[in-house]
Formats: structure tokens, C-alpha cells, sequence
């Protein structure tokens, strides 16, 4: 196997038109399926909304409008991608080390909540580049200790770090609601128990020409970066090898343990910007609108994408569209929210099973090497 | 100390709570336990749980009877079990992302379907009152024990027996502690998964009719709080014992009833800690418990998470 690769790395370089045939060949295998997974899940969502009646043309082309058909529904839709850019980098940077954490909502939640908290105080008087960088700061290290905390659980005391990370979430969320609805609420407003605003003149403004917060632009540079990182970098490859065969990584003298606590450190501080920029660029204040779902949709990006940085952001800004679509579909098809949960899930599961599909099919493979 | 009325109103509503707060806990602790027994994990049963709450209510709604409706989300249940058992055994399907696909659809489908019936109210299940010997309402309240408790406790010593001493008992432990050595005595390993994962779900079913149907008793959103992933660790407490699941079933109900029970006499301070004590007990229980050196003592030998 190691033979084979080699020469054809050689060969590779050498460039003839056989090669580049080739190696188009393999890596078509990562486009086709995924597409061909979406096409199923489209498939069979449509028959499950005939069965109830609805058109999914209708559905469909709802979908488009809502998501993708109007310079209006892009920016919403780009709005919703930009935190599930970061969620979904909490998901793919522990991947690459065969870890699975689903908790990155709740780096999230706290990141949002410290950088909320770390602002208050600074409110007229600091500059807001002062108290931007402040609060982010405080985002990235609250996430990042978070989910730090979770790997550093798995690896010196092996609890399993999905279900660690789930359960962190729900602590953070009640982290959350203790100051929010205790010492540091707002006691001016009276309707939702909130952080007191950090001020409109503070607050992080759109990219020029739209309504798009800067955050989508900082996401894609960062999963630019994290995939130079994860696959350029002696870091990157040793997390690679510790995520291929963990027994192997140790016998090497890999530091496990440290990669996998700063993988996650790494993780949980990126959720936690997703915070920084939901509580700096819409929220403009801490509460339990925090809690919406874009950690747990992250996840099914991450997947989706492979637990590729450089795929999650198209990844994201499809999801985000189905999200964008969802109040337009209920309104017109009187279908309720959840049916982009449905969808979401549906598509989830079909993406998983596709797994089992690489590497199956001769088309794929160069002529002379078996499937 | 013991005739401080604030403790006792705090111990009572405790007792109280543990025993309504733990039957889901009991029940989906159960289903995950075996199907850990026999070698996989599903995470997917968080999702089981809140469709088998839905559609157990929807159920009772329609027919008046909510026994049918217990019914019927174990068999939904048992539905989704099939789904994660059959797309498990394919090659490269990993059960724990299954599971987690699985919890975010059956928690899409039951928020679909369910949407119909946050309004109307069903028929709960009733109460067999144990409580007739004593005047005090507090205990009389307590008393109050919901049958699908006693039916949980049941289950509980059912599998530890049936684990122990019978055939398809032995088939389970071995199809989870090696699966080539199930094979070589002609055990159709992904066959025994399956049905385990299948029972599993019913179990997990019937835990989520009781949320709607008996404690809180009505379907809402916000309905589970994660009990299905809680039972992950619960299981892991349990050491993969029935009957210690029945005791960490209670213990988590306990933890659970300390919010709600310190804030009927007045403290509410901290209440959200309160509230979040089960995590932080799942949390220390795992951190306690496990080890990174040595497989768990009980755990089955297949199983992903203690690998």
C-alpha cells in the first residue's frame, strides 16, 4: 500500500496527462458521493411530503427563494452561516483527532456570556476597539477553556468526551441563566432577563454595501488558517496520525494528550467567537437568545463538509439558506418550523450512511488497482 | 436536625421527586444498557425519548386511552431502534454519529408532528395511591407512585435475572464482550444487535410517554432535558447492572427534585445551580468512575466509548 502511494507521488510530479486522469478519478470520489447523498436525502424528503400532501416543488423552490433567490435572503442567509462556520470548526478541529464533541453550543453560549460580561463595565469610557478586543478575547478564552476542559477530561481521566461535552452545555446554559437572571440582569428591562447592552456605538457594524456582520469574513480566514494548520503544520500532521491509530501516535513518543487538549482548546475557542460575534454584532447584550441551535447545527456541517475547514464554509452557507427559508416555507406551505429539523436530520443520517460507500466503486479508482 | 419542617418538606418533596423524576431515567437507562450489553452505543435515544413523548400523548388524545399510548411509543421506539441497529452494521458507519443523527431527527419529527398537540390535553395515566395509612399530605402526595414506576423496578430485576441465567441472556454478554467469539458459536452478531437495539428503543419509548403522559403530563418542546443522553452516563454509573440502574435512576431523580424542592420552602437562590446539579453529578460520576489506564470493571468488551 505505502509502495504505491509513493511512486505515485513521484509519478505525480513528473505531470504526464495519465496522472492528472488519475488523480482527478480519486478525488471526484469526494465530490460525487456527498452530491449523490444530498440527491437521496432530496429524494426521500419529497416522498415524505407527499405523503403528507405537499408539493416539494413548492418546498424546493420555497427553499431557493428564501435562502438563495434574493439579495435580501442572501444576507440572511449569510447571517445565519457565519455562526455555524465557527460551530462547525469546533466540530471538525477535534475530528481530525477522532474525537467527537457535540457540546460547542455550549462554548458558545459562555463565550457570549463572558464577553458580555467583560463589556459592561467598560460601557462609557473605553473606546470601542478597546472593548471589542476585550470581549472577544474573553469569548475565545472561555470557549477554548470549555472544551479544553473536555479533552483534558478524556485524555487523564477517559471520560468519553461526546457526552462530557453535552452535558458542559447544559451547565453553561445554566451558567448562563444564574447571571442573567441574577446578578447581572438588566433591571431596566423588565420583559426578557437579559445582560444590561453594551451600547450601539460599540456594537460591530456590517460589511459595507450589506447587512452581513464581519463575522463571515473572520470565519472564513479562520477556516482558511485552520486548514493550513491541520494540514501543513507538524501540529496538524501529528493530530492526524494520533486520529489514524491512537496506540501508534503514543508508540511514536506523540504527545497525545497535549494535542488533543489543544485541539479542543482550539475547538471550544472558536464556538466561543461565534459567541463573541452573536453578542457584539446582533444581540448586542447576553441572553437566552444566545441558545439557538447553531452549535447543533454546526455539527451536521462539520460532517457534511468531512470535517474539512475548507469545505465548511460553502457547507454552512447552504445550511444557513435552509434555515434562512424556514419562516417563508411555514408561512406559505403551513408546515411548521421543524421541518427544517427533518430535513437537517434526514440529511445527517443519508451523509453517514454515504460513508460506507467510498472506495466501493471501481469508477473511482485508477485502471489495474482494485477497489 | 429531623424536626426542622423545612428539612423534612425538603427530604419529602425529594423522596417524592426521585420516585417521578427517575421513571424516565429508569427507562431509558434500561434500553441503553442493553443495547450496550450487546455491543453498541445509541446516542440516538435523547431522540426516541421526545417521539415516543409525542406520539405516546398523541396517541392518548385520539383514543382516550393512554396505556394504548405507552404502547405505541414503545413501538415507535422500537421503530427507531431498527433504524440505528440496520444502518449500524454497514461498513465505516460509525454508531455514535448515527446516534447523534438519530437524536436530531426523531427530535425533528416529533416537533413536526407534535406541533398539533402542545394545545389540546390528553388523558394521563393515573396513580396508585400507597399513601392511605398516613394523615400527612406530604407523604400522602409522595405516595403517589405512577405503575409504570413499579413496572420499571420490575424490568429491572427481569433483565439482571435474564442477563444472568438465560440463553438469550448469554448470547447478548457474548455478542458484546467479543464478537468473534459469538460468531464462532453461530450467533448472527449483527442480528443480536439489532433486536437489543430494538428492545432498547421500546424501553426508551415508553420512558418518553411518561414525561407527557404522567410527569410533567403534557407534550411541550422543552419537554425532555436530556434524559436520553444522561442514561449514556447512567449506564456507565451502573456498570452495565440492571439493578444498579434502578438505584442510579433514583439517584438522578433525587438530584433533579433538589431545585424544585429547596424552592417550595423559599430558597431560590442558586436555583439555576440547583437545576443543573444532575449534569454536574453526571459529570463528576463519569470523572470519578472511569480511568484511562484500565477498561471499566463490567463494561462490554465491543463497546466504542471504553475502548
Amino acid at each position: 500500500m505505502a509502495d504505491t502511494t509513493e511512486t505515485s507521488g513521484v509519478r505525480m510530479q513528473s505531470g504526464t496527462s495519465f496522472e492528472l486522469v488519475d488523480r482527478l478519478r480519486r478525488s471526484s470520489e469526494f465530490f460525487v458521493i456527498p452530491l449523490l447523498a444530498l440527491v437521496v436525502s432530496g429524494l426521500l424528503f419529497s416522498a415524505f411530503l407527499l405523503t403528507l400532501g405537499k408539493s416539494p416543488l413548492e418546498f424546493f423552490s420555497l427553499v431557493w427563494r428564501g435562502g438563495f433567490g434574493t439579495s435580501f435572503s442572501w444576507q440572511n442567509t449569510l447571517v445565519r452561516a457565519a455562526p455555524l462556520v465557527f460551530t462547525a470548526l469546533c466540530v471538525a478541529i477535534p475530528a481530525r483527532l477522532g474525537l467527537v464533541i457535540i457540546g460547542g453550543e455550549g462554548a458558545l453560549v459562555l463565550g457570549g456570556f463572558a464577553a458580555a460580561s467583560i463589556a459592561i463595565p467598560m460601557v462609557g469610557w473605553a473606546p470601542a476597539f478597546l472593548m471589542l478586543l476585550a470581549m472577544f478575547l474573553a469569548a475565545t478564552i472561555a470557549g477554548g477553556v470549555w472544551i479544553g476542559l473536555v479533552g483534558a477530561l478524556r485524555h487523564y481521566r477517559g471520560v468519553n468526551e461526546t457526552i462530557a461535552s453535552l452535558l458542559m452545555f447544559y451547565i453553561a446554559v445554566s451558567i448562563l441563566n444564574f447571571f442573567v437572571e441574577g446578578a447581572l440582569r438588566d433591571p431596566s428591562d423588565p420583559n426578557k432577563p437579559s445582560t444590561k447592552p453594551i451600547g450601539s456605538e460599540n456594537m460591530i457594524g456590517a460589511i459595507p454595501g450589506t447587512d452581513v456582520h464581519w463575522g463571515l469574513l473572520v470565519g472564513i480566514l479562520l477556516c482558511i488558517a485552520l486548514f493550513l494548520v491541520m494540514n501543513r503544520t507538524t501540529f496538524g500532521f501529528a493530530a492526524q496520525i494520533a486520529g489514524g491509530n491512537l496506540r501508534a501516535a503514543q508508540a511514536h513518543g506523540l504527545p497525545v494528550g497535549k494535542l488533543m487538549v489543544v485541539a479542543c482548546m482550539i475547538a471550544g475557542a472558536c464556538a466561543g467567537i461565534a459567541g463573541f460575534f452573536e453578542v457584539a454584532a446582533i444581540h448586542g447584550k447576553a441572553n437566552a437568545s444566545l441558545i439557538a441551535g447553531y452549535g447543533f447545527t454546526g455539527i451536521l456541517v462539520s460532517f457534511l463538509a468531512r470535517h474539512n475547514p475548507l469545505v465548511i464554509v460553502p457547507v454552512a452557507i447552504f445550511l444557513g439558506g435552509i434555515a434562512a427559508s424556514g419562516g417563508l416555507v411555514q408561512r406559505r406551505m403551513d408546515l411548521p418550523d421543524a421541518t427544517v429539523l427533518v430535513l437537517q436530520g434526514l440529511l445527517f443520517i443519508i451523509i453517514l450512511v454515504s460513508e460506507t460507500f467510498y472506495g466501493r466503486f471501481q469508477i473511482f479508482r485508477p485502471k489495474g488497482e482494485a477497489a | 436536625m429531623t424536626d426542622d419542617p423545612g428539612l423534612m418538606t425538603v427530604l419529602l418533596a425529594m423522596f417524592a421527586g426521585a420516585i417521578r423524576v427517575s421513571t424516565p431515567f429508569l427507562f431509558v437507562s434500561l434500553g441503553e444498557m442493553l443495547t450496550e450489553k450487546s455491543g453498541r452505543i445509541n446516542l440516538g435515544l435523547e431522540g426516541t425519548l421526545v417521539f415516543g413523548a409525542m406520539s405516546g400523548y398523541a396517541i392518548s388524545y385520539h383514543t382516550g386511552s393512554p396505556w394504548l399510548g405507552v404502547l405505541v411509543a414503545g413501538i415507535c421506539g422500537s421503530a427507531f431502534g431498527a433504524l440505528h441497529g440496520y444502518l449500524c452494521k454497514l461498513p465505516r458507519v460509525n454508531d455514535i454519529a448515527i446516534g447523534i443523527s438519530l437524536m436530531l431527527f426523531g427530535t425533528g419529527l416529533a416537533f413536526f408532528f407534535g406541533k398539533a398537540y402542545i394545545q389540546p390535553s390528553a388523558p394521563r395515566l393515573p396513580a396508585i395511591s400507597f399513601g392511605a395509612w398516613s394523615d400527612h399530605p406530604g407523604i400522602r402526595q409522595a405516595l403517589e407512585i405512577n405503575p409504570l414506576f413499579l413496572l420499571g423496578l420490575a424490568l429491572a430485576v427481569f433483565l439482571w435475572w435474564a442477563l444472568k441465567n438465560t440463553r438469550y441472556g448469554l448470547i447478548i454478554r457474548t455478542t458484546g464482550d467479543s464478537a468473534p467469539a459469538a460468531l464462532a458459536l453461530g450467533v448472527n452478531v449483527n442480528k443480536v444487535r439489532l433486536l437489543s437495539t430494538m428492545a432498547g428503543g421500546f424501553f426508551a419509548g415508553i420512558g418518553g410517554s411518561f414525561l407527557s403522559l404522567y410527569y410533567p403530563g403534557s407534550w411541550t418542546e422543552g419537554l425532555s432535558s436530556g434524559q436520553g443522553l444522561m442514561a449514556v452516563a447512567l449506564v456507565i454509573f451502573a456498570r452495565w447492572n440492571p439493578l444498579a440502574c434502578f438505584w442510579a435512576a433514583l439517584l438522578f431523580g433525587a438530584a433533579g427534585a433538589l431545585g424544585p424542592a429547596l424552592q417550595s420552602i423559599g430558597i431560590s437562590r442558586g436555583y439555576h445551580f440547583f437545576n443543573a446539579a444532575p449534569y454536574i453529578l453526571t459529570l463528576l460520576i463519569m470523572i470519578v468512575s472511569t480511568s484511562p489506564r484500565r477498561s471499566l470493571k463490567g463494561a462490554p468488551g465491543e463497546l466504542s466509548i471504553t475502548k
